[in-house]
């Protein structure tokens, strides 16, 4: 959590989790699994009346956010979603939204973003291609002009929430370079196959694109220029993911801590072992330096700092490895326990370890970094 | 100026103002200064921004200081990045010692230390540590005997940074031995450079001279001398270790400019090492290029949220062991990123080689972990302090401190 949010921000955070209790603790997400959604359509939409999806939206289309800084707002959401691993395409949904936000025509604008402020149209995008490729450099699904628009053909995948959605914003290569298309999921040509997904509740799909026809007018953006749009919507995937991420170790680590005073071996609790003492010293330390991490990232894009792109690189490959490590750690402290399937710490290592891989995994981050401070330029 | 003048004073104000006043007076930062430890220019530079109005800025104004805000003080570190600062004065003088006289001392006290300090003129040291008596700090046997109206300090000091350069010390010594530990521990001012006192230089692993032992003979303290109340010294001694991990995780309010490590100095450091020695497109080395960059942001990132959680009471005041373990953990990571990108380079390399110092600071590395209190003893601290864990089974809790077992002596190493 930010250790400096406003009174209206806490008091938005005790009413979403307070909501996220009530509505669906655990125990449902559990029921959730076998739902092939993985989430309730009514139960977004009564979430969406909270703000879910309207803070990064302006107010002329529905949107608002507590202080105008959405992105400060909604990354409290994705936080307290990560403490009850929660289902829904929050993150999927909001970087469309963003994405219309800022580069839409006023009539995508009118179109999409009402419905989605509303819980009535759910979005996502599909920017991840076969093989772990999700680097904009690497991506292939070709757009070809065609007359009035363009042809899509190629395959996305992992596409979260695939085939539970209404509208799939797609990053695709033209000619001139990136270009991405607000494509609806009824669109013709386009099969969707359900993926298997290590979390029980946040589903993935497989969409394949076999001469998908796109009217010029779903273009997103400047057609081949889109570039840096995909780079602003990665890095508010990032700053939400790693909310959410930051979330599901909060929770954790507040269990954890209990049991280790209720759990006790050769007459002492655990707590009083020096041992395990240590190895909570270092959890705590991470635990915070992935909160810092996170909350800076969330900040400098909210404020379209010139770093963010390292600072979002930097933050995800920190967090994407201690917020596991410190998951891991308390599966441990737990013994038996720990690797069962009723109780509930694999749920949340579930969630954190896709969160860890999906938009880059620690060391794609890592060679990231290495490429924005300069290292294939020559040495002075 | 007047003062009340200044206290009106926003902190963009007082920086539009630092960064003129600093751009006619102040010396450039020389290139590549790392933890240059010269003390008469710390002198001469702190004498500088004394006279310029921009020294103890979060210094009570009755005492030499400004009187300002932890933001003005944010100001101008923001403004002196690229000026020589006499950074060598931030620890232990300002942060740790500045810190426990404004919170302990007497107004006689404060009235009379203070304001040098805040010129310049008077650099501090810590005598904590002895031979025998390191995480244990109050174990410590360094006796402080009544003596009329003063007290007789006999024993010896060790690891005190600087002492060879520092004018006066604060010293912790034991004045009744006859209840437990905590409870006969005395604070003292002592003048170093007195005949009673010898100050020798230990060399360390990189062939430096930053620590001292002390050997204290009969050396006459007045009871003006005393901080806090005699016997009462252990509050005195948690309020400045306090001070201590604020100081060395960059969160003391009292400290006056920034070091380029661990910020950018340490990124180009590497970087620098995987270009000279051919690496910068090998996979594994960028890989360690980028862990090294991710770690520096995180650390500064951590010494925000915690310094700005603990300004505002969401932190308790130990959570500065956080930062101390931040610290020490991303110093021991840096240092081992540094060797295994240097490779052989870091046992053999041609004079000016960046690699050059790689193998040195991994065999010093340990020094991170040990200094300002190890990170062991962090982590006592992290684990039953902050997250309320049993304490650690003390065997010489409650028992008068002349009962209790001590080293054998073979640790104990004494000047005759």
């Amino acid at each position: 959590m930010d250790v400096d949010l406003s009174e209206d921000q806490e008091f938005f955070r005790e009413t979403t989790r307070k909501f996220l209790e009530t509505e669906i603790p655990v125990e449902n997400v559990r029921q959730l699994a076998d739902n092939p959604a993985g989430f309730d359509r009514d139960w977004w939409r009564r979430g969406c009346e909270m703000g879910w999806t309207s803070m990064l939206v302006p107010e002329e289309h529905g949107g608002g956010s507590l202080e105008g800084e959405g992105l400060l707002d909604l990354v409290i959401v994705a936080e307290e979603m990560g403490r009850l691993i929660t289902p829904g395409p929050l993150l999927a949904t909001n970087v469309v939204a963003l994405a219309v936000t800022e580069r839409g025509t006023e009539d995508q604008k009118k179109e999409l973003l009402p419905g989605i402020v509303s819980g009535d149209v759910l979005a996502t995008w599909a920017l991840n291609e076969s093989g772990g490729r999700w680097h904009p450099e690497s991506l292939e699904l070709e757009a070809r002009p065609v007359e009035g628009g363009f042809s899509l053909r190629g395959t996305k995948e992992p596409v979260e929430a695939a085939g539970h959605v209404d509208q799939i914003l797609v990053t695709a290569r033209t000619e001139n370079g990136l270009t991405q298309f607000l494509v609806p999921s009824d669109a013709d040509g386009m099969t969707i196959t359900p993926m298997e997904s290590l979390d029980l509740v946040r589903r993935y799909g497989s969409i394949q694109f076999d001469d998908v026809f796109v009217p010029a007018s779903s273009v997103l953006g400047e057609v081949g220029q889109a570039e840096d749009d995909v780079e602003r919507q990665l890095q508010v995937a990032i700053a939400l993911q790693l909310a959410e991420t930051v979330g599901t170790v909060d929770r954790i680590f507040e269990v954890t801590l209990e049991w280790m005073f209720d759990r006790h071996s050769f007459g002492r609790p655990l707590a009083s072992y020096q041992a395990l003492k240590h190895r909570f010293a270092d959890m705590k330390l991470y635990h915070e330096a992935n909160q810092a991490a996170a909350t800076a990232v969330a900040r400098a894009v909210q404020h379209h700092d010139e770093e963010a792109s390292l600072k979002a690189s930097s933050a995800k490959s920190y967090v994407g490895d201690h917020a596991t490590f410190v998951l891991q750690e308390c599966v441990q402290m737990h013994g038996g326990l720990g690797v069962t399937w009723e109780y509930d710490l694999h749920l949340y290592l579930r969630r954190a370890t896709t969160n860890q891989v999906q938009y880059g995994t620690p060391d794609d981050h890592r060679e990231r970094i290495a490429q924005l401070i300069g290292m294939d330029e020559e040495s002075q | 100026m007047t003062e009340s003048n200044q206290s009106m004073e926003t902190p963009e104000e007082f920086q539009l103002r630092a960064r003129a006043w600093l751009a006619d007076n102040m010396p450039r930062r020389p290139e590549g200064q790392g933890h240059l430890r010269n003390f008469d220019r710390c002198r001469e530079l702190q004498k500088l921004l004394h006279e310029g109005g921009f020294a103890g800025v979060c210094f009570p104004a009755e005492y030499g200081g400004l009187g300002l805000t932890l933001e003005h003080q944010q100001a101008l570190d923001e403004e002196t990045m690229s000026y020589d600062m006499p950074l060598a004065l931030n620890i232990p003088t300002f942060g740790i010692i500045g810190a426990t006289l404004v919170e302990f001392g007497t107004h006689e006290q404060k009235q009379r230390y203070l304001p040098p300090m805040i010129r310049g003129e008077e650099i501090w040291v810590q005598f904590l540590s002895e031979p025998s008596s390191g995480s244990d700090l109050a174990s410590l046997t360094m006796r402080a005997t009544r003596d009329g109206d003063s007290f007789l300090l006999n024993g010896s000091k060790i690891w005190s940074s600087g002492a060879q350069s520092a004018d006066y010390g604060i010293c912790v010594a034991r004045s009744n031995w006859d209840v437990p530990k905590h409870d006969g521990i005395t604070v003292f001012i002592v003048k170093i450079k007195q005949p009673g006192i010898v100050v020798e230089e230990i060399v360390d692993t990189f062939g430096g001279t930053e620590f001292c032992q002390e050997f204290f003979d009969d050396v006459r303290i007045s009871m003006d001398d005393v901080v806090g109340e005699v016997d009462a010294g252990w509050t005195v001694v948690r309020g400045l270790l306090a001070h201590e991990r604020n100081s060395m995780g960059n969160a003391s309010p009292l400290t006056s400019g920034l070091e380029l490590a661990p910020t950018d100095h340490v990124v180009s450091d590497i970087v620098d090492i995987a270009r000279t020695t051919g690496m910068a497109s090998d996979p594994k080395t960028r890989q360690l290029v980028g862990e090294n960059y991710a770690l520096r942001f995180v650390q500064s990132e951590t010494t925000n949220r915690i310094s700005s959680g603990m300004a505002r009471g969401q932190f308790p005041p130990t959570a500065g062991a956080l930062l101390r373990l931040m610290g020490a953990r991303a110093a021991v990571r840096r240092s081992d990123v540094a060797l295994a990108i240097a490779g052989s380079g870091a046992a053999a390399w041609h004079e000016g080689d960046p690699a050059g110092n790689a193998g040195s600071r991994f065999v010093g590395r340990q020094a991170a972990e040990i200094g300002g209190g190890t990170t062991e003893m962090q982590r006592n601290i992290i684990s039953e302090r902050m997250l309320q864990m049993p304490r650690e089974l003390a065997a010489d809790r409650g028992i008068p401190f002349n009962e209790v077992r001590h080293n054998a002596a073979t640790t104990q190493k004494s000047k005759k």
